[in-house]
């Protein structure tokens, strides 16, 4: 069932502003066909920075329509200082809210306006938009934009990020990164600090191996620990360090993952770069 | 205004005449038919009747079904069944395209140790049957292919398969819940081991289905518990739903020409008035071997929800085959099997009739949508430009 406020339904069956303008001050044009939804906003300024008329082009579903019309709606008569301020959220509050899943429409609603305005200012625009590794390859979501949209609505769990970014709603590869990022921002853990290469001295072979030790039995076990499951250090060989994993990892299906993600991360980050983790059966 | 309802793949209307038979089970003859007492126990010939008339739709004998909660629930039977009953054996053969009660149990077996193939089709819908032959393997425990897809209501040419897979004596399943009560189907012609269906996809009640476990062929019931069904499926019997199926299954039979004839007709109205008044649409599927009622249209440029949502406000009620919820953010996984190209592939529509439709609502769909297409193209930003030219977001989906 359509689970749309009236306003969403009366601002997508009879839309404001849609269409081009000619000789637009500046457009801004996010998403593509094969994501499922693009909006390409044109905005007229005039010399006081004053947003005199906005207009945009919409393919998308029933609430991407109604976001790009509840935007220009928004920016007509602002200024930019004014308009660079509005956020996914005003947007979805000017419809009198959208379904949780719907909350991407929003965003990207707020990235085509934050393109145009670069696009005026004549900033660069970086190639995805937004600056930032991308963390979900299905729909080019970066780790900027997932922060972003974690901080400005307060999202905790990964589903919430796939409502309001869409990453994590393709393939699914990257649900753990995108955890991670969760963590980070609502300061479950501290941001990765890489330490400087230089920094560290080289390992012998038994303090690498004390090393390991410390690190799975003080942090990656407990966090598996946690879930279920356990892995347990078989052997260390040069840098590949051979595990095994336990309990609820031996039948999780992002066990591999896990592995690499989570041991394998921790263990460069706090051991040695150049380590790799392995799977042995035993 | 009624809706038009086109949507008859997801579900259907209840046949007056089936309600009206199930009646009694649902006020009077309330009784177990396991009981004792000549009350309870009345009932267990209405059920045999029923077991009866759904043997009679499928040509197979009465002790040959298995009556289950629905179509979901034979399938989990049919796959665990087989597995259960060749412990050696950790392989699969199944397709991208079947119905999610079959994928998600593959996947789910998957992570327990089992080896799953799951077979391409072309941009038609239909598969390569020498890749089915080169698949098959000494340890494939099951081969499961569905009759035809709810999708695009392509039909997979199932006599073909049985003859692959039976001449290497490995088990058959076919998830049929779509193929049933839409074409003929002779079970003592058509050597699959298991065969799953649903009522409500046939004018019958929701929560019933059935499983047709071949005479001979190795079973394990998937429901434990007491003795109902020849000890292959626990439960007290949902009589009321059971004696609704049977109904069903005798009208399906009765129907089964116009099924071919009538609703075929209108079908093929709707399809050729969409691709003739709406450019840029093209029919997703088979058109050669195809359920009668069922058409799978894409319009460029436009995205299926809002489709969809327009079509709502018409009081028409047909599905679409892209998903934008998340979860599911890319175009349906049969579209995507069948390499539909994405500037198509988010703007299916499904249109599922049956006998309850009429004419007079084919005319109104075809007055109503190609407006909707338009006024939707007008506010996208995509031409006809394939899109080459727009995207900005690299987008790998």
């Amino acid at each position: 069932m359509w689970e749309y406020t009236d306003k969403v339904r009366e601002h997508f069956l009879n839309p404001k502003n849609v269409g081009e303008i000619k000789n637009a001050s500046a457009i801004g044009e996010v998403g593509s066909l094969a994501c499922g939804d693009a909006l390409k906003l044109y905005l007229e300024i005039d010399d006081n920075d004053r947003i005199v008329d906005a207009k945009f082009q919409t393919f998308g579903c029933a609430s991407a329509i109604a976001s790009s019309s509840a935007l220009t709606e928004l920016l007509k008569g602002k200024t930019l200082e004014e308009a660079e301020k509005i956020t996914n959220k005003e947007i979805a509050e000017f419809l009198g809210g959208l379904p949780e899943e719907k909350m991407h429409c929003s965003v990207m609603g707020q990235e085509a306006l934050e393109v145009a305005i670069k696009t005026f200012r004549g900033e660069p625009v970086e190639v995805h938009d937004h600056e930032g590794t991308i963390i979900c390859h299905c729909f080019g979501v970066t780790d900027e934009q997932i922060l972003r949209a974690v901080e400005e609505n307060g999202l905790t769990t990964v589903e919430e990020v796939t409502h309001y970014t869409k990453a994590g709603g393709g393939c699914g590869k990257c649900v753990d990164n995108i955890q991670r990022l969760i963590d980070e921002a609502t300061g479950k853990v501290a941001a990765c600090e890489v330490p400087e290469p230089s920094a560290r001295p080289q390992l012998s072979n038994i303090e690498r191996m004390q090393l390991v030790m410390k690190v799975l039995n003080e942090e990656v076990r407990p966090r598996l620990q946690k879930d279920g499951g356990d892995v347990e250090l078989i052997d260390i060989e040069g840098h590949i360090v051979k595990v095994a994993l336990r309990g609820m990892c031996t039948s999780c299906p992002s066990s591999q993952l896990t592995l690499k993600n989570v041991v394998e991360k921790a263990l460069q980050e706090q051991v040695e770069p150049e380590l790799t983790v392995v799977e042995v059966s035993q | 205004m009624t809706t038009i309802y086109f949507d008859n793949n997801a579900t259907t209307k209840i046949d007056p005449l089936v309600l009206k038979e199930m009646m009694p089970f649902l006020t009077d003859y309330y009784g177990n038919p396991s009981s004792m007492h000549k009350f309870g126990g009345q009932v267990s010939s209405d059920i045999a009747k029923a077991r009866h008339r759904l043997a009679s739709l499928l040509n197979a004998q009465p002790d040959e079904i298995i009556f289950t909660a629905g179509g979901t629930e034979s399938d989990n039977t049919a796959i665990y069944s087989a597995l259960e009953a060749q412990p050696g054996k950790k392989h699969i053969i199944t397709t991208r395209v079947e119905h999610p009660a079959i994928l998600n149990v593959c996947r789910h077996l998957e992570q327990r140790g089992y080896d799953v193939t799951y077979l391409n089709v072309d941009t038609k819908g239909q598969l390569d049957l020498d890749e089915l032959r080169n698949a098959l393997r000494p340890d494939t425990a099951l081969v499961t292919i569905m009759y035809a897809n709810s999708e695009t209501g392509v039909i997979f040419p199932m006599h073909e398969i049985a003859k692959i897979v039976k001449d290497r004596g490995i088990m058959l399943h076919t998830d049929a819940v779509q193929a049933v009560g839409k074409i003929e189907l002779n079970l003592e012609k058509l050597p699959v081991d298991y065969l799953s269906l649903s009522g409500h996809k046939i004018h019958g009640p929701k929560g019933i289905g059935a499983l047709y476990v071949r005479k001979g062929a190795s079973f394990r019931p998937h429901m434990r518990g007491g003795h109902q069904e020849e000890g292959r499926r626990a439960g007290t019997e949902n009589t009321a739903a059971i004696v609704g199926l049977g109904k069903a299954a005798e009208l399906a039979q009765l129907n089964m020409e116009i099924e071919n004839t009538g609703v075929k007709h209108m079908r093929d109205v709707l399809e050729k008035g969409l691709l003739e008044t709406i450019p840029d649409s093209i029919i997703n599927g088979d058109t050669e071997s195809r359920l009668p009622n069922t058409t799978n249209i894409s319009f460029k440029h436009v995205e299926g929800e809002a489709i969809l949502l327009m079509m709502d406000g018409h009081d028409i009620a047909a599905s679409s085959g892209s998903a934008c919820t998340s979860g599911s953010l890319e175009p349906s996984h049969v579209l995507r099997a069948m390499g539909v190209p994405f500037t198509f592939a988010h703007g299916s529509i499904r249109f599922s009739l049956s006998r309850f439709n009429d004419d007079k609502e084919v005319k109104v769909v075809l007055k109503e949508l190609p407006a909707i297409i338009k006024r939707l193209r007008e506010i996208s930003p995509y031409k006809n430009d394939d899109g080459a030219e727009a995207p900005t977001r690299p987008c790998s989906c």
